[in-house]
């Protein structure tokens, strides 16, 4: 149980730390001032939730790693994120789907898993709820906005769509990991949560005047595996470099 | 590590009293907010509670966001006042569970907030209020409920970006969680 709980939190803690990292290359280069605030917070929130799922890990794991040491440590083999935000961020409307697709999951992940049966999950999962109910309403509102706005937005969204909707197999069907930990109370429910995505992706993309396309398929990849698309070796490249070239540099 | 080290370093340790708590409850009314230093941990409410354990101050602490990166530097002032108040070696607790939430900012913070140029929260941080459309934020300038949102995140993750249509004065709003 304890190497299913630790397999679990890097799952939850990766993708949080990969999709905050993929938000955070828009510093700088933000289409206005207002967007680049709201998007380095949603990173910088996402960021703080990967560590305290990683701070747990790292207790259970009980190795002598810290947080630091699993984020920045691990090669990507190792890492247990989502498929769909490690993707490049491409136009806007590629990262408002991205984000719109994974705060839709997230915010009923995080709804169950707090009563999870799992204090220490449960407290986590509490705090982040009310941050990822913020990213929710806004990423939401933009691809409403996107959607149902141009001729050219409405086309950049499916374009969009098309590119990123085929990683959503992961967040359906949970795997045996997710079910044992959801029999013991632990971990939420993935196939409902999956459901209750698919009722949010509908709404909000009617609302866009964006069709919903079919249930995605077997992807030949698997985050949860560590088997991972060609994306995140890159991500963790820049990630990753000041400590590991310069190990217990600090500031 | 040195024999007699331990015993050194806990030379600081002595009974407490309620009055121990009552000035370190002081002490921690003067400590700010690094970015809005018109408030003090107090007045945010993330100081949960202060006792006294195995001789030294207790305190347990709350992040607002999971993400704050003001959480490390508020720790250290913590830490710092209270030295200078002369309690040793403070021993803080950063707990997340209950979660902060903004019904915990006291009233004195709110007006606090509000005469620095930040419009407090409005309302409960229940679910409706999160997810609803936003309610009537009044201008922390003219009082004005003309106003309207500019962008739902602003210079720190608990902040809005919100303008006064009356005024025309841009603002932030400390949002409600």
């Amino acid at each position: 149980m304890n190497d299913d709980l630790i397999q679990y939190l890097l799952r939850l803690g990766d993708t949080a730390l990969i999709q905050g990292q993929r938000l955070c290359e828009w510093c700088g280069n933000a289409p206005a001032l207002e967007e680049e605030l709201a998007l380095m917070n949603v990173g910088l929130d996402l960021v703080g939730q990967a560590r305290n799922w990683l701070e747990y890990a790292a207790e259970l794991l009980n190795d002598g790693r810290t947080a630091d040491d699993l984020a920045f440590g691990r090669d990507e083999r190792s890492f247990r994120n989502l498929l769909l935000v490690e993707q490049p961020n491409g136009d806007y409307a590629v990262t408002m789907t991205k984000q719109f697709l994974y705060d839709a999951w997230h915010f009923d992940v995080l709804q169950q898993l707090c009563n999870s049966s799992d204090e220490r999950i449960a407290g986590i999962a509490a705090k982040a709820l009310k941050e990822v109910t913020y990213h929710l309403r806004r990423s939401g509102e933009w691809i409403q906005r996107l959607g149902d706005g141009t001729e050219e937005s409405h086309a950049r969204m499916l374009a969009a769509i098309e590119q990123v909707w085929r990683f959503t197999v992961e967040l359906g069907a949970a795997d045996e990991t997710e079910q044992r930990l959801a029999a013991a109370g632990i971990a939420a429910d993935h196939d409902k949560a999956a459901n209750a995505w698919l009722a949010e992706v509908t709404q909000i993309f009617t609302l866009a005047t964006l069709p919903v396309p079919s249930p995605a398929n077997y992807f030949y990849l698997s985050g949860r595996k560590g088997l991972h698309t060609e994306h995140l070796g890159f991500i963790l490249a820049e990630m990753q470099y000041l400590p590991r070239t310069y190990p217990n540099a600090t500031w | 590590m040195q024999p007699g080290d331990l015993i050194a370093s806990d030379q600081g340790a002595r009974p407490g009293s309620a009055s121990d708590i009552a000035e370190a409850w002081a002490v921690l009314a003067e400590v700010m907010d690094p970015e809005v230093p018109v408030v003090s941990v107090v007045d945010l409410g993330i100081v949960r509670e202060v006792d006294w354990q195995q001789g030294h101050v207790h305190l347990v602490v709350t992040p607002t966001y999971s993400g704050c990166p003001a959480t490390e530097v508020i720790e250290d002032d913590i830490r710092q006042a209270l030295e200078q108040a002369g309690f040793a070696t403070p021993n803080l607790e950063r707990r997340l569970t209950p979660a902060w939430n903004t019904d915990l900012i006291t009233a004195q913070g709110r007006e606090r907030l509000r005469a620095y140029g930040i419009a407090p929260p409005v309302g409960s941080s229940s679910k409706r209020s999160l997810l609803g459309e936003s309610t009537a934020i009044c201008c922390p300038q003219c009082n004005s409920s003309n106003t309207e949102l500019l962008s739902q995140f602003g210079s720190t993750a608990c902040k809005a970006l919100y303008r006064c249509r009356d005024c025309l004065e841009p603002f932030d709003y400390f949002k409600c969680i």
